[in-house]
């Protein structure tokens, strides 16, 4: 058995799925140009300290990414509605490489829309050491593990019909209370914002101010999802595999 | 269990909870297969046939009975690689071409065949670079038919596997799965359909409402489903005046009898020699379904 063949097939497949592409990348990009090429002067975005091109560029990159990551892993559904994963199950395949492929193919979509949105933040000025760089991306990659979970979850649990309002709205939600159009400020939004991951996803690009991209609540609010979500997700994993 | 059984499947019963009730869909199937053998599962529509399926692949647990394949447990000759499966229903997996998907498959198999081997076994070397999403339904079929040979299965399992194909890709399905059988493979295949049964299997095991009602070498199946039926009205006859040449089995029903014929043209002409009072003749094939019936009846 040759695990390394059937994962390179599903990265190609994660891949020529343009319609999914463009959605990730194109759409974030956008997204971007529009609101921080107005903006690209502005150097301490809502008293943040941080310059409007790069608070926008790691909230949109958070953003696409969240969207890629958990659009990623419920497309499981059009897999299961179809009968797929029934063949899959009689197969030598096991749990483990399944959704770890799953969650590999994810996080190429999403290696896509990072790349993209650092093109055009640096398009827009935005520059820093190479340490920096590296420490933020490292973030944004730990900062999606929750969202990965979450993705194969909703992939077990929801029909097809049902994947397209549900990822919409969420990232909505979630890049709002995440503070990825405008920083959030003190107060009571603030606080919710802070128990919830894709905020964190946002804070990577405090990096830039010198410090610590994430504070030991950001570690311990992303570790906390991580956890409960993995283990829904393999609970809904199981679930749905058992039933049929 | 002998070394050789590669299918045992023992009291198996399954129900399904729907909304107007209990539905025992399998009430007891009893089944052994032997290494080499070409099996058919008989049954009309609803008999419980892919419910047996299932269960036998370990894809649903039964309410009772056990699953033997390859002396294992379903889940562990499956997880060894060691049964290739087709399906009623399922998608090929998109954004990959023909050639990509089987490769891609054929790597989770321990000893699978060789890709271009199988493409050209199923015949569809000429798509092979087409994408998954692009194919016809009788295309899809066959990739799924190659997706199901391309592990080198001991054990091929095929439910309905012909069902959406037109003649001609039927004939050369069929073609193929022989040719593959002919490498010593055991084959069972469900199926609704007497003449495929006939043409295609060693064996055809007859299932209706969930019960195994005949297993036999398909010839004699096919005798038992293929008797025709000769009814008459004939007052005042006793039934052992209706033994004659021809006849398997007699019947009333008030006026009318019903003869059940092993050769009907014989029985028709003994019956007019005999009684020549005999009205309102009527001569009926016994279709797959009606065999089904008395099959059932007599199993009851």
């Amino acid at each position: 058995m040759k695990t390394s063949t059937f994962v390179r097939y599903e990265l190609i497949r994660s891949v020529r799925n343009r319609r999914f592409l463009v959605f990730t990348v194109g759409f974030p990009l956008v997204l971007y140009f529009l609101i921080a090429t107005p903006n690209r002067d502005e150097h301490d975005l809502g008293g943040s300290g941080i310059s409007a091109p790069l608070y926008f560029m790691v909230g949109l990159a958070a953003l696409g990414t969240m969207n890629a990551v958990v659009g990623g892993g419920a497309r499981i559904t059009l897999e299961r509605v179809g009968g797929w994963t029934r063949q899959l199950r009689l197969t030598p395949l096991g749990a483990r490489v399944y959704l770890g492929t799953k969650v590999a193919a994810a996080y190429l979509s999403a290696a896509f829309t990072i790349v993209a949105l650092y093109a055009a933040g640096i398009s827009l000025g935005v520059s820093m050491s190479a340490a920096r760089w590296l420490e933020m991306t490292s973030l944004l990659l730990v900062g999606l593990l929750p969202f990965a979970a979450l993705g194969i979850m909703l992939g077990h649990l929801i029909g097809p019909e049902a994947l397209g309002p549900t990822i919409g709205g969420m990232s909505a939600l979630l890049g709002f209370l995440g503070g990825v159009w405008f920083p959030l400020g003190d107060g009571v939004m603030h606080d919710i914002a802070q128990a919830l991951p894709s905020f964190w996803l946002v804070q990577a690009s405090h990096v830039s101010l010198g410090g610590e991209g994430w504070s030991a609540t950001g570690w311990l609010v992303i570790g906390a999802w991580t956890v409960a979500l993995s283990v829904l997700a393999a609970y809904a994993y199981r679930r749905d595999t058992a039933r049929a | 269990m002998t070394e050789s059984t590669v299918v045992e499947l023992d009291s198996l019963e399954k129900s399904f909870r729907t909304s107007t009730g209990v539905v025992a869909a399998v009430r007891g199937v009893d089944l052994s297969i032997r290494a080499g053998e070409i099996v058919a599962l008989l049954g009309p529509n609803g008999a419980g046939k892919s419910t047996t399926i299932d269960l036998l692949l370990g894809l649903t647990q039964p309410d009772a009975g056990t699953v033997r394949l390859l002396g294992r447990p379903p889940h562990e000759a499956t997880a060894a690689g060691a049964v290739g499966v087709m399906l009623q229903t399922g998608s090929l997996l998109r954004d990959l071409s023909v050639r990509e998907l089987v490769t891609m498959m054929a790597a989770l198999y321990p000893a699978p065949l060789g890709v271009q081997e199988v493409l050209q076994l199923v015949g569809i070397e000429p798509i092979a670079d087409r994408r998954t999403q692009k194919l016809s339904g009788g295309e899809t079929q066959r990739v799924r038919f190659a997706l199901a040979l391309v592990s080198n299965p001991p054990l091929l399992v095929l439910d309905e596997p012909t069902v959406a194909l037109d003649v001609e890709s039927r004939h050369a399905f069929w073609v193929t799965m022989r040719e593959f059988a002919a490498r010593g493979t055991t084959v069972l295949f469900a199926t609704h359909m007497l003449e495929e049964a006939d043409a295609q299997a060693d064996r055809a095991v007859l299932i209706a409402e969930g019960r195994v009602v005949a297993d036999a070498p398909t010839n004699e199946i096919k005798a038992m489903a293929g008797r025709r039926t000769i009814r008459a009205t004939l007052p005042g006859v006793p039934l052992t005046g209706l033994v004659l040449p021809g006849v398997a089995g007699a019947d009333r029903r008030g006026d009318t009898v019903i003869l059940r014929c092993t050769d009907a043209d014989l029985a028709l002409r003994a019956l007019l020699d005999a009684f020549p009072e005999a009205r309102g003749i009527e001569l009926e094939g016994a279709g797959l379904e009606q065999a089904f019936l008395e099959l059932t009846r007599a199993a009851a």
